[in-house]
């Protein structure tokens, strides 16, 4: 079979990023076709935690995570599915005071940021949440929420289909190269695609189509690590996280508690995860410690999915630096859910205008080419680490 | 209006339990789901439509009789002993 | 440090064989089981001894119930056994069993998988009533707990199994109102086949429902759009014969559709799988000895893919000798073989069964949008089918993904048969081109509190 299609922009990867990409660009009346090699929004887009959170993030990738909070509320109009978004609010705990004073230090680093967060001390912890266990103290962030990251991503997709945009599963992309002013592509069986502009937002997959640009980059495979109890009463009224990292929870509306922590291991196909077990017995453990009324609960399921990450845990969104046309977008650390709505607009904008109105300079791939060292933001409080791997115990 | 019926080890020694606070009597020999049943015609209720509940395969595949303790305590009652002392919440009244 | 000694996992005909084999060969097998005694679902012992005898318990099978306890008892000493627990994950020579509220890691050398089944269901309306059963579940009920589901009880769906249960309840004393065989008469002609093959079960089959008949026991066969009825619990089934609708009440019903195989920890295990036609279902691919695609692992029994407790013992003794063999210990080679001729024999007879009691494969343009189909997370047949549509799904674990089909307390047993049917009808193609759900530990739901040990050994 050998079919023949041009489009104005061939995305590669169906992720959220990718997929969000899509439908802006279609919404604009670019053609495009969305590429996946297997299935839109299955692998880091379907299968992280949940987290909608603005909170904890580096300074840098606030102005991005600001924009993308504007389109969380406005899902419903945009794919059709509200995606189970809950502005639930995103209470990040200290179980030290060393953990608190870096949790007041990025309070005060991100004051301009528009974030509000409200620094809780031990007793008013407990008088706003009783159903907490010990901690010394938190942030809230009562702008921050969950969602339900199987729908968004696969809503996403579904939504750019329906906007006219070619979604193209099961077709992995064998072979991309400049071709005259734009790309040729060939893709699953047969598939030959050119295309002026190519979006590179294949997640874990995205560093062997920026090497073949000359742009190689250090990713890296992570896995997470999630426990899914069985539906209980109203436990846990926010998203839950943690400096430094030991443990992140949110409960569904239907009752679940989903519970994070710790990394899974790939199996045999790399492609494919699963949660270790002891693993998962220490984020089991620590979360009937943390949430007393979780104490008596069943874990029913785990997941795991394959995410990227890079070594200074920001992603990598911007042009390529040897390939006019090429545009990056991948590398979100385990941290990419909650911004990734505002990364499609970006992109969009990007191919449209060729600039965009949201500062990404601190993404460039510049940072990872040789000789190009650019100053890096420190992390300060400790950006993303809620999916950071464990101190103790892994 | 109980939902199983005893066709055998009826003379066994009872087994004392309270079933929503109400005393009841079971038989050595008996799983929770059997004690339960045999007194009232459902284990729980669903999680989600309220619907009333009393397990289906009855040999811990389906998951459909998990019954909360007084204590807070979640069992599969078609694979535990029934013992004496135990005290079951049903979710609604029997 | 010498070499772990091998993990059985089920204490069923297939596991207590493999059990025996290998203890014969000199090694000492951890033997895991769910349930407190040996026995499987088939041969399963009550909690405390009755008033009944093993002829009422398991009626022509007393013999191999009582052989089966026998041989397992025979192994006192020898082996190490673990009642009562659950193999929750397994992976690359390790499992992780909860026992007495401890998870212990365990190292193993050859595992050898005896998970068995239970019955396949399709969903119907009021399935979810108190008061209805699988068949397997009423079958327990009566000959492990002395209990009847009712006392008007109907059995309904097909299989063997189904005139079976039927004809324990009517021996007990029960009042059975019908049989509401889905297999049309025409398919039980296939039977006669079967009588070259096993004369025996097909004699007995034919002895169950002569009596349930000649007891008064309504039996109808090609019955479809089944339904039960009631508020609370169950009071009566509907069904449809041809044009006919029709109506009986009863406060008990066993359904089910033959079985199907518990494949979680062979999937764990990294197991190949592939579409089995006659099972209707992704099964561990195998050799005839019971190896899997991975090295060191085997699998007997149903678990493996349905064929009685007759070849689980074949297969379970089958597999233990190929682990022997893998192992470099004498294996009985002309036994070995002797047991593939038999099992191979018993397959042929399956596939006449397959024939009598054909998958109503209708069901899922049938089934009407308001039926529950995932009875953990209550999804409806009419939720699944939106969800094809509105998201363009064609993958079970996408349609998972979305509808939370399979994502509830039981992982996807009840209902994933019925969703990759409804899938496949959905997107008109087979239900082999849907692929399977991936299987996730824990395989059955375990405690946040669960504290992990490593095992002495």
């Amino acid at each position: 079979m050998s079919t023949r299609l041009h489009v104005d922009v061939a995305v590669i990867g169906g992720g959220l990023v990718g997929s969000s990409a899509a439908l802006a660009l279609s919404q604009m009346g670019m053609s495009v076709a969305l590429l996946d090699r297997r299935y839109c929004g299955a692998q880091a887009s379907g299968v992280n935690y949940g987290g909608v959170r603005r909170q904890g993030r580096p300074p840098e990738q606030l102005p991005l995570s600001q924009r993308a909070h504007a389109v969380w509320p406005r899902l419903k109009a945009l794919i059709g599915i509200d995606g189970e978004f809950l502005r639930s609010g995103h209470l990040k705990l200290a179980m030290s005071e060393a953990d608190m004073a870096s949790l007041e230090a990025y309070a005060a680093k991100v004051a301009d940021c528009g974030l509000d967060l409200e620094l809780l001390g031990h007793n008013e912890l407990h008088r706003r949440f009783p159903w907490l266990g010990d901690a010394v103290g938190g942030s809230f962030c009562a702008g921050d929420g969950h969602a339900n990251p199987r729908l968004v991503a696969t809503g996403f997709a579904a939504a750019a289909r329906r906007a006219g945009v070619h979604v193209l599963e099961n077709t992995p992309v064998t072979g991309v190269a400049r071709n005259g002013a734009g790309f040729a592509l060939e893709a699953g069986e047969g598939l030959k695609l050119t295309a002026g502009t190519v979006i590179n937002s294949a997640g874990a997959w995205a560093d062997r189509f920026a090497a073949e640009f000359g742009e190689p980059v250090p990713l890296r495979r992570i896995y997470p690590s999630m426990v899914v109890t069985e539906p209980l009463e109203p436990v846990l009224t926010v998203n839950i996280g943690m400096e430094g990292g030991g443990i992140y929870a949110r409960q569904v509306e239907r009752g679940n508690c989903i519970v994070g922590g710790e990394r899974a291991e790939a199996l045999t196909d790399a492609d494919f995860s699963r949660p270790r077990s002891d693993g998962a017995l220490a984020i089991m453990s620590r979360a009937a410690a943390l949430f007393p009324g979780l104490a008596k609960a069943q874990a029913i399921r785990f997941w795991s999915g394959t995410e990227a990450e890079m070594p200074d845990r920001n992603p990598v969104i911007g042009p390529s630096l040897t390939t006019p046309g090429l545009i990056h977008a991948f590398g979100f650390s385990g941290a990419g859910f909650q911004i990734a709505p505002g990364v499609g607009e970006v992109l969009a904008e990007l191919v449209r205008d060729g600039r965009t109105t949201t500062p990404i300079e601190a993404f460039s791939i510049a940072r990872f080419v040789a000789g190009t060292a650019t100053d890096r933001t420190t992390l300060g409080s400790g950006a993303g680490k809620e999916q950071e791997p464990q101190r103790r115990g892994a | 209006m109980s939902l199983f019926h005893r066709i055998a080890r009826s003379d066994h020694a009872p087994v004392r339990f309270l079933l929503d606070g109400v005393p009841c009597e079971g038989r050595e020999g008996d799983t929770l789901l059997t004690a339960i049943l045999t007194h009232v015609d459902k284990v729980r209720v669903s999680d989600f439509s309220g619907a009333p509940r009393a397990g289906f395969c009855q040999i811990g595949v389906c998951q459909d009789c998990w019954v909360t303790l007084a204590d807070g305590e979640r069992v599969r009652a078609c694979t535990t002993p029934l013992t004496a002392g135990m005290s079951v919440v049903t979710g609604a009244a029997a | 440090m010498s070499r772990p000694q091998p993990l059985v996992v089920g204490a069923g005909p297939a596991g207590v064989r493999a059990a025996e084999t290998l203890v014969k060969a000199g090694l000492r097998p951890l033997v895991v089981d769910e349930a407190p005694a040996c026995g499987g679902q088939i041969y399963r012992r009550p909690l405390v001894k009755d008033e009944r005898d093993a002829r009422a318990l398991y009626g022509s099978e007393a013999g191999k119930a009582q052989r089966l306890h026998g041989a397992f008892a025979a192994l006192a000493g020898r082996i190490e056994h673990w009642p009562r627990a659950l193999v929750w994950n397994l992976r690359d020579g390790r499992a992780d069993i909860a026992v007495a509220g401890e998870s212990r890691a365990v190292a193993y050398d050859g595992l050898i998988l005896a998970t068995g089944a239970s019955d396949r269901v399709l969903p119907v309306p009021g399935w979810t009533l108190p008061g209805v059963f699988t068949l397997g579940g009423a079958q327990v009920a009566l000959k492990a707990q002395g209990c009847a589901i009712g006392q008007r009880v109907v059995f309904a769906g097909s299989g063997p199994l189904l005139y079976l249960v039927a004809w324990q309840y009517m021996k007990a004393g029960v009042k059975v109102v019908a049989v509401l065989d889905a297999a049309p008469l025409a398919a039980k002609r296939h039977l006669l086949r079967g009588l070259a093959l096993a004369p025996d079960i097909v004699l007995r089959g034919m002895r169950f429902a002569a009596e349930l008949r000649l007891n008064g026991v309504m039996l109808r066969h090609g019955i479809c759009d089944l339904a039960f009825e009631g508020e609370g619990r169950v009071a009566g089934v509907r069904w449809r014969e041809g044009r006919r609708e029709r109506h009986l009440f009863c406060d008990g019903a066993g359904y089910g559709l033959s079985l199907r195989s518990e494949t979680q920890l062979a999937d764990l295990a990294g197991c190949a799988f592939a579409f089995n036609q006659r099972d209707r279902a992704f099964l561990p691919q195998r050799d005839p000895s019971g190896r899997t695609s991975v090295r060191g692992v085997y699998i007997a029994g149903d678990g493996a893919g349905i064929a009685g407790a007759d070849a689980a013992e074949l297969a379970g003794e089958r597999a233990a000798l190929a682990l022997l063999e893998d192992r470099g210990l004498p294996h009985a080679p002309e036994r070995a073989a002797d047991l593939e001729r038999k099992l191979a024999r018993i397959g042929r007879f399956r596939d006449v069964l397959e024939a009598a009691f054909p998958f109503p494969a209708q069901w899922a343009a049938r089934v009407k949008d308001e039926t529950v189909v995932c009875r953990c997370e209550e999804v409806s047949a009419g939720a699944l089918r939106n969800a094809v549509r509105d998201f363009s799904l064609d993958e079970i674990n996408r349609l998972k993904a979305v509808s939370r089909i399979g994502m509830g307390r039981c992982q996807g047993r009840f209902c994933g048969a019925a969703a990759a049917e409804l899938l496949a009808v959905e997107t008109g193609r087979g239900v082999e081109a849907v692929g399977r759900l991936r299987s996730q530990p824990p395989v059955k739901p375990v405690p946040l509190t669960l504290m992990p040990r490593e095992a002495a050994e």
